[in-house]
């Protein structure tokens, strides 16, 4: 698009939308009885279309502006994935709030400070826990006029004098509404294009988290290119089960949902997700790479219990898909005698396992924000489910590149989205300019002016290259994570832990080696996989910390460090990341001790200091250490656990001679 | 709190204790010569959560088992509801609105949750075995209506996710909270729990205690309960039974038979010396 096209749009807004309340009252006069959002209730989906969204999001409105919500007021909202969270966001918008969703399960004291941040007046709570975290907070913060809540259950005995049902709201908002109708039709009205649209806090591997301003512009416009890029339209079906609080679900629950006019399905509780997706059958998905891990480990698990033919059949056709699956999805001349078997594949394996998987209808779909293990990556391909990789930021409204339809491949991220400009500066971190890139940090001005230059250009943190052969971006690593060891070659952790994790053993790893003379490294190991193992093998265990100390656990993730040694020797450039030493942790990395980030990204730093002691057992020679953790529980208690824990020292592969560069 | 008012009371945290609904006048249970529960009174009230605890054979669960009208005891009266009870035999007692759970969980293995559930609502099917074989009008509203109360304590209890699973598959913690769902499904007004808390790990108790509040709180329903957890037992009920080699030796607020000196012995031991 070019710069005139785009200065021309500055007014008028896409299409002239300037706004998503804009948008809702497109698509309720345009389609209004096509589906809008679907939630599974009582073990039903219930289902309102876009006509009696947008009443209910009016109702939900008026309700607001009797509550006495001004221009321009924080509204948090805090809960799981439901229509009336997703409403309350749209409602505030229309009465010229800014809406605030917040992570759920965050404790008290890391809410606390964002509520501070935003100063939110309002906060819509999804059930008693989140009304409790608030009414915490409030003690000593005293900002919170009102708390409004979806989930009725157990709120009776409480002070009702600043609390209501959001219900409640609705039906006094529609009940008023001819008190209410013109103001809020003046509010509407008055929006514009570069008002906030929302205000999302990126959870940051250091520091405080930060408040994202995103303009209606940044949310529609790169809502409008990516719906384009990848033919979006209405009949879209996609499951809502992605934290609110997170970017990509405000993109494409509302942003993508909001512009192509598609169904928003709204599952019945955490713990039915995998159940409500194979109901649902989304044409449009969106899942971190660890959702389709799990899903291909069990997956695995319960082949092992099937029977004999059906192993065979299972392991034949799957035999078979990888070898010609991945091309006939990327559209590549494939023999007449391989499509036939495919196609009997795709009857008699395929297709099954694709609907029990919830992938029956699946045309288009995305993993992001960590990198996923090419095995895992190309099974759902060679199934046949167009699944896809991009890179994107909060800072970018979700979009920097994209892998087209035909040029997939597990180890890049794709070429820049539609109107994102990518440039990679001389440290090797990567910039971009798009539509999408954010108006400021809240609050902090200092911190903008760091992030995003005059011109608009943004610095990611992330280090990388262009590919020249394909012009796709391939990711090297966090930047300030990039290190050098001692002897001066390169350091980049990711590199290594990623590797590591693709084994379905492993759940978690951090690498550390920066500015030493060998790398040395952390493991979790994934209970579900290694449990079942345990379980098959009849390996007797007690617990979480019995499973990670046993010998015959310790011996196979030394093998896989092996291996994984063995393939980092191979590349000159990181030859020096080998791990030498590591240890099998005795919990599991948790944000509730902030070792991770609510999006599940290791905070390095702090585990580092946190587990120092471990750190320098692995690198002074010794063959076990004793420690003691402080944990914190799901309620906000803290306890301790202690443990000894074996240090195995790993096989590594002397380094491929260093080409000597033409001197 | 007040107490000995025949109008009810008003718990610490503001609940209304309504009046009297099951007396118990002067109880004898004998097993030939055994004698399991001697001479004891006391009464539950409308919208309370009674416990009854003692050390292991002290006669709870035969007191339940009065309660529930399984065992008619040789001497006193059971009155509930301002009348004398008459000698009942099971289904007359689930009419009545009383339901419970067993302390040995009594499901159906090989039936769904769902299904396990349903049968919790057998007292309001009223279509016979032929209408349910032609599924016709009638048989299918009875379902429908049936199946929609029991979603609604299937979301109460938060165990969507295992509706379809049969319940030879599930944990012993979630096998207790289906059985309670269970007895929820009869919409009772008087709920019996046999030890809900036995052989729960710390956040299974926790979970269940929680449950047992909001049954309470959200349907108003009157609960007498049998529990070892001493701690569990303190924190959830308005008023508690002490029961000791089939005695009676403490009656009144948790914190009154805390500090009852013949309950200490019983719990604790009694010095010889």
């Amino acid at each position: 698009m070019g710069r005139r096209k785009r200065l021309a749009q500055t007014q008028s807004g896409a299409e002239g939308m300037v706004s998503l309340p804009a948008l809702l009252h497109r698509n309720a006069t345009q389609f209004g009885n096509v589906p809008a959002y679907r939630e599974k209730e009582f073990g039903i989906w219930q289902c309102w279309t876009w006509a009696e969204a947008a009443a209910e999001i009016r109702a939900i409105a008026l309700g607001f502006l009797e509550l006495g919500i001004e221009k321009g007021d924080h509204i948090a909202v805090i809960g799981r994935n439901r229509p009336a969270h997703y409403w309350s966001m749209v409602a505030a918008q229309m009465v010229g709030a800014v809406p605030v969703p917040l992570y759920q399960d965050s404790v008290a004291e890391e809410m606390a400070y964002v509520l501070e941040h935003c100063g939110a007046k309002y906060v819509v709570c999804g059930d008693q826990e989140q009304v409790d975290k608030v009414v915490e907070i409030q003690e000593n913060l005293h900002q919170v006029k009102h708390i409004l809540y979806t989930d009725k259950r157990g709120m009776r005995k409480y002070d009702h004098a600043q609390m209501n049902a959001l219900d409640d709201i609705k039906a006094e908002g529609s009940a008023g509404h001819a008190r209410f109708d013109a103001e809020l039709d003046k509010r509407i009205g008055a929006l514009t294009y570069d008002d906030t649209c929302v205000m999302l806090y990126t959870s940051g591997t250091t520091g405080k988290p930060k408040g994202v301003v995103l303009s209606n512009r940044n949310v529609i416009e790169s809502a409008k290119n990516s719906a384009e890029f990848d033919h979006l339209t209405r009949n879209e079906d996609i499951l809502s089960y992605l934290p609110m609080a997170w970017v990509g679900d405000f993109i494409f629950s509302i942003g993508q949902a909001y512009w192509c006019g598609f169904c928003v399905n709204c599952p019945e509780s955490a713990d039915t997700m995998m159940t409500d997706l194979r109901e649902i059958g989304p044409t449009y998905f969106f899942a971190p790479p660890r959702v389709f891990e799990t899903q291909l480990t069990n997956v695995m698990i319960r082949m092992e219990d099937a029977g004999k033919l059906k192993q065979r059949m299972f392991h034949h056709f799957m035999a078979h898909a990888k070898k010609v699956g991945g091309q006939l999805l990327d559209g590549k001349p494939v023999g007449f005698g391989d499509r036939v078997k495919y196609a009997l594949g795709n009857m008699l394996v395929y297709g099954p396992l694709k609907d029990t998987l919830g992938y029956g209808r699946f045309r288009v779909g995305y993993t992001a924000g960590e990198a996923i293990g090419p095995e895992i990556f190309d099974f759902y391909r060679s199934l046949g489910i167009n699944l896809k990789q991009l890179y994107g930021q909060t800072e970018a409204t979700v979009f920097i590149t994209v892998q087209p339809d035909g040029e997939v491949r597990a180890d890049t991220v794709g070429v820049p989205a539609p109107d994102v400009e990518l440039k990679i500066d001389e440290t090797g971190e990567i910039h971009y300019r798009s539509p999408g890139v954010f108006v400021e940090y809240f609050k902090n001005p200092d911190s903008t002016a760091s992030t995003k230059d005059a011109e608009g250009w943004v610095a990611t943190g992330d280090a990388g290259f262009i590919e020249e052969s394909s012009g796709h971006l391939r990711i090297i690593d966090r930047a300030k994570d990039v290190g050098k060891m001692a002897d001066g070659s390169m350091f980049a952790p990711k590199y290594v832990e990623n590797k590591l994790k693709f084994y379905p053993d492993i759940l978690e790893v951090v690498l550390f080696g920066n500015g030493k003379d060998r790398c040395v490294a952390f493991i979790n190991i994934d209970l579900t996989a290694v449990g079942n193992w345990a379980e098959r093998n009849n390996v007797a265990y007690g617990s979480y910390q019995e499973l990670t100390a046993h010998p015959q656990v310790l011996e196979t993730i030394k093998s896989h460090v092996e291996e994984v040694n063995k393939s980092v020797a191979a590349d000159e450039m990181l030859s020096g990341c080998q791990v030498h030493r590591f240890v099998v942790l005795h919990k599991e990395l948790d944000a509730d001790d902030g070792e991770m980030t609510r999006t599940r990204k290791v905070r390095r730093g702090f585990v580092e200091e946190k587990f120092s002691d471990i750190i320098a057992a692995l690198y002074d020679g010794s063959e076990t250490v004793s420690t003691t953790t402080e944990v914190t529980y799901e309620d906000g208690r803290k306890g301790s656990i202690s443990a000894t824990l074996k240090i195995v020292d790993a096989p590594v592969v002397a380094a491929v001679q260093h080409k000597v560069a033409a001197e | 709190m007040m107490l000995d008012n025949s109008e009810g009371y008003v718990t610490d945290d503001g609940r209304k204790i309504g009046a009297v609904v099951m007396e118990m006048k002067n109880i004898t249970l004998r097993f030939g010569g055994v004698v399991a529960i001697k001479d004891i009174s006391f009464d539950i009230r409308e919208g309370e959560i009674r416990a009854i605890i003692g050390p292991n054979g002290a006669g709870k669960s035969s007191m339940l088992n009065v309660i529930s009208g399984f065992y008619v005891p040789q001497e006193g009266e059971v009155w509930f509801h301002g009348a004398k009870r008459p000698q009942m035999r099971p289904f007359e007692v689930a009419q009545q609105g009383i339901a419970r759970t067993f302390q040995n969980i009594a499901l159906f293995e090989g039936m769904s949750v769902l299904d396990n559930v349903m049968t919790g609502r057998l007292s309001f099917m009223k279509t016979n075995i032929l209408q349910q074989a032609l599924w016709k009008g009638k048989a299918e509203a009875e379902e429908n209506e049936n199946r929609e109360a029991v979603e609604k304590i299937i979301d109460f209890l938060e165990i969507q996710h295992i509706r379809k699973t049969p319940v030879s598959r599930l944990p012993y913690g979630l096998k207790k909270r289906v059985e309670l769902a269970r007895a929820l499904a009869a919409e009772p007004k008087l709920l019996l729990l046999d030890e809900p808390m036995a052989g729960m790990n710390v956040e299974e108790k926790e979970d269940m205690s929680r449950f047992i509040l909001d049954v309470n709180d959200e349907f108003g329903t009157t609960i007498a309960l049998i529990e070892h957890d001493m701690g569990v037992v303190m924190d959830l009920s308005d008023r508690v039974v002490v029961m000791d080699y089939g005695r009676k030796i403490g009656d009144g607020t948790p914190d009154e038979v805390r500090n009852n000196q013949e309950v200490i012995d019983a719990y604790l031991g009694v010095s010889h010396d």
